[in-house]
């Protein structure tokens, strides 16, 4: 028998050496999240997976399962929580769904679908930033960026390319290249690197091939988030 | 962009290396090095940085970007700084700020066109009983006003050295007003050690624990249990470091510890090292304290040539443990320890995720005790006297220093029994007819006249030590929006809810401050404290909403006329906002309109 913790009144068991995070996948429990992605060390930044843990507030990525915790994640005020987090989050960067290229395939916009977020009642705060299309086949576009660092992740541990890093502070917070210019196109990532094609947002896409998947067959118009995560599908 | 001869840059990257090591962990020493050559990190130096210490430019370029006295464009020959901390707000330090940027015609945070000088706020300096106060290329700068300041833009101006201005401009006194048990009773050098090799590691633990000592730096975690954790944990290499990164707007108890009583700490760090099977100790200075290394460095060697550091520690064979000091690069979020480990590693100061705890996983992954250095202060005298002394006051936990600033009669250091009622505090600095204290800086909470009953007991009401006193007429709203201005200028960036939830703060503030704020402001703020304290991934996130918390719930008057008459179907479009940056760019600007 394995041991359990509990989850909103469900008992989930777990293997030794589990996060909270992966004990609930493996039940085909959703907990919102972001920055994480189960083949990638998690990261603890977005925060959206954040779960109450004997009274004690925890991201659930990183904290390990022990054996009786009590875990709130799907209640009203941790749900109204993850639903103001989300809209913080559009407000902080340039995020234009409309016309997006990656409408209809990211996470952050199916997440705000998911947690029925309408309308962002915050103010924007409309930073400016530069694209960086110096890369044959990628572009950098640094208006999404959601600095959740899966793609700093993706290179060092999965490419073995180490092309990205983490730079700036607080507002100024920003995805940075590894090169002496700073530009994508002087770094050795190609389009077939996990990196090219790990973000769940759209700051990182592939050079052309906009707009050629119709709307009503782009990945979340057939998919919820929720789903989604504990299939083998899009991640 | 300044261009640098080639020569050069690899000649201060090289001299750098030597002096600092070349591995990717010295990248912020490094750094902080060639900045002193080039008073910037020039671009074209990062890839030379970084091939030199076996690292990527990003890394070098994320702390350079990172660490506010790191800087990517070159400064002035005078690089001043004047502190933005409320206490120095309330001595006129924005005054004296315009008046050097009028005399020197200055923009603030850009150097003069002739590279001589340049002027910027910055965060506390920590010298706030002698405010207001600066610092000019890392000198600090004290008691300053308008004759000083005006004598100031004629020194840069006759480009006066430093050496040349007056002494008294950079005097800093210790002013201790009330001394308890720790500052009222003398210590000879190696009192403590020499107690400790009569004894042994588990019997000090067990002092400590008798002693009711708790952290000092402000979350309060029993010293003992830190002590004994990071002894058990596994690992063949420990490390003990003190956090002397003394942030927090308004304390500046460590700087005058450091100061006078360094002998004191540093055989608390030593005693420290013994206990928990140590030989190497850090103490992570702030870069606001820089003019405090030299005196830190010589205290060091002289109690190294008295065998109280060192190897053979007392003479004995098998007590080795010596100090390295490392300095900061401005960011309030290293004191946080976790994200101070980051720092001494050589990178941005980004909070860890825990568990695992540094007692456990330190620094490199070792066990690694962090205390602040008050803690290390009474833990050398507890050494050397026990912990029923300690323990004999302040209903067991001994005596807190303050450091009292702000409005009052005798701003300075007072150590009071743990357990004081904030009243007594404010009597004993002559701050009549205070309208309210905050107690704990920035990070902790406002209490009015009516609440001054309120004991300071480091367990519901814990401090780092910081005391300011506003008096009869000042206007709360101001320290609100200071301390949020702080936190979205201090916040590291890591996690979404304190990276943003700082800056939709900060952008409602300023709009109340133009009177420009709405019912769906008042929203965002409820919105804002009910998410980006629980959420936040380290203390500073989790106390970036209170000061405007307790504005709302504790002067629920003076929060409401900050908003102006709601209305739903007016667009709440802001002019003024829309077009600063196109008049940024032009030059004009534009007149200020008042809700």
């Amino acid at each position: 028998m394995a041991e359990t913790i509990t989850i909103d009144g469900r008992d989930i068991p777990f293997e030794p050496g589990q996060t909270i995070m992966e004990a609930a996948r493996a039940a085909g429990l959703y907990i919102e999240h972001l920055c994480y992605n189960p083949q990638y060390q998690p990261h603890g930044s977005c925060k959206l997976c954040s779960v109450v843990v004997d009274d004690q507030m925890q991201t659930a990525c990183t904290m390990p399962a022990k054996a009786g915790q009590q875990v709130e994640s799907a209640s009203p005020r941790m749900k109204s929580r993850r639903e103001a987090l989300t809209e913080m989050i559009f407000a902080e960067g340039n995020h234009y769904c409309p016309f997006c290229t990656k409408s209809g395939n990211c996470d952050l916009q199916a997440l705000a679908y998911h947690l029925g977020m309408h309308h962002n009642s915050f103010n924007h705060r409309y930073p400016v930033r530069e694209i960086d299309a110096s890369h044959p086949d990628l572009v950098l576009d640094h208006d999404r960026c959601i600095f959740c660092g899966l793609c700093v992740r993706a290179s060092r541990d999965r490419d073995g390319k180490n092309v990205f890093a983490m730079a700036g502070r607080g507002k100024a917070t920003r995805l940075v290249v590894n090169t002496d210019s700073g530009l994508l196109g002087d770094s050795d990532i190609s389009q077939d690197d996990a990196a090219a094609h790990v973000c769940p947002v759209g700051a990182i896409m592939p050079k052309r091939g906009a707009y050629t998947t119709p709307i009503g067959q782009r990945y979340f118009d057939d998919h919820a988030i929720d789903e989604v995560d504990n299939a083998s599908g899009k991640l | 962009m300044e261009v640098f001869r080639r020569g050069d840059l690899l000649a201060a990257v090289h001299s750098a290396v030597e002096r600092h090591g070349a591995g990717p962990h010295c990248a912020l020493q490094v750094c902080r090095h060639v900045q002193e050559h080039f008073s910037c990190v020039p671009a074209d130096a990062i890839p030379v940085i970084a091939r030199q210490l076996g690292t990527t430019t990003g890394h070098i370029v994320s702390l350079v970007s990172f660490y506010s006295f790191l800087h990517e464009a070159p400064r002035g020959r005078y690089d001043l700084y004047l502190s933005d901390s409320i206490t120095d707000h309330m001595l006129g330090s924005r005054g004296l700020l315009n008046r050097l940027c009028l005399g020197l015609g200055v923009v603030a945070g850009e150097p003069r066109l002739d590279g001589r000088v340049t002027v910027a706020p910055t965060s506390c300096t920590g010298l706030c009983d002698q405010g207001p106060a600066g610092l000019v290329n890392g000198r600090p700068l004290t008691r300053l006003n308008e004759q000083r300041i005006d004598h100031l833009v004629q020194l840069v101006e006759a480009a006066t050295p430093l050496d040349q201005w007056p002494r008294d401009y950079f005097q800093v006194d210790s002013p201790i007003h009330r001394r308890d048990l720790l500052l009222s009773s003398a210590m000879p050098h190696g009192t403590g050690l020499r107690a400790l090799a009569d004894s042994s590691p588990g019997e000090l633990i067990q002092q400590l624990e008798t002693a009711g000592l708790n952290g000092r730096g402000g979350a309060g975690f029993p010293t003992a249990s830190k002590w004994r954790m990071c002894r058990e944990a596994a690992g063949d290499t420990r490390y003990v470091v003190c956090n002397a990164d003394e942030g927090e707007p308004g304390t500046f108890k460590d700087r005058v510890l450091l100061a006078e009583y360094a002998d004191e700490v540093i055989e608390g760090m030593t005693l420290c090292g013994r206990a928990i099977g140590a030989e190497k100790g850090f103490i992570y200075l702030r870069a606001e304290y820089a003019w405090l290394e030299s005196h830190l460095e010589w205290v060091l060697e002289r109690r190294r040539g008295d065998e109280l550091l060192g190897s053979n520690v007392l003479g004995a064979t098998d007590w080795h443990f010596d100090i390295e000091i490392q300095l900061g690069a401005g960011a309030y979020i290293c004191g946080e320890e976790s994200a101070l480990i980051e720092s001494l590693e050589g990178k941005r100061g980004t909070p860890r995720n825990r568990p695992p705890y540094p007692v456990t996983s330190g620094y490199f992954g070792k066990p690694t005790v962090v205390n602040n250095v008050e803690t290390f202060f009474a833990a050398a005298h507890i050494a050397a006297r026990g912990g029923d002394w300690f323990a004999a006051a302040g209903n067991g936990m001994g005596t807190k220093l303050h450091s009292v600033s702000g409005d009052c009669a005798r701003p300075g250091i007072y150590e009071f029994p743990v357990n004081t009622p904030v009243g007594d505090i404010v009597e004993a600095a002559g701050g009549m007819n205070a309208l309210a204290v905050q107690v704990a800086g920035a990070a902790g909470e406002l209490l009015l006249a009516q609440e001054f009953d309120a004991a300071i007991d480091l367990k519901r009401r814990k401090t780092s030590g910081s005391f300011m006193i506003f008096g009869p007429d000042r206007d709360l709203f101001r320290t609100t929006a200071n301390f949020t201005r702080f936190f979205a200028h201090e916040t590291c960036g890591f996690c979404a809810p304190c990276r943003t939830g700082t800056q939709l703060a900060r952008s409602v503030v300023e709009r109340m401050a133009a009177g420009r704020a709405f019912g769906r402001d008042r929203e965002a703020v409820d919105r804002l404290i009910d998410v980006t304290p629980v959420l936040s991934h380290c203390g500073l996130g989790a106390a970036a909403l209170n000061p405007l918390r307790d504005l709302r719930d504790k002067c629920p008057q003076r929060y409401e006329q900050l908003f102006s008459e709601d209305d739903d179907n007016v667009l709440h479009f802001d002019l003024e906002q829309e077009l600063s940056e196109i008049r940024n760019i032009t030059g004009e600007t534009g007149e200020r309109e008042r809700g």
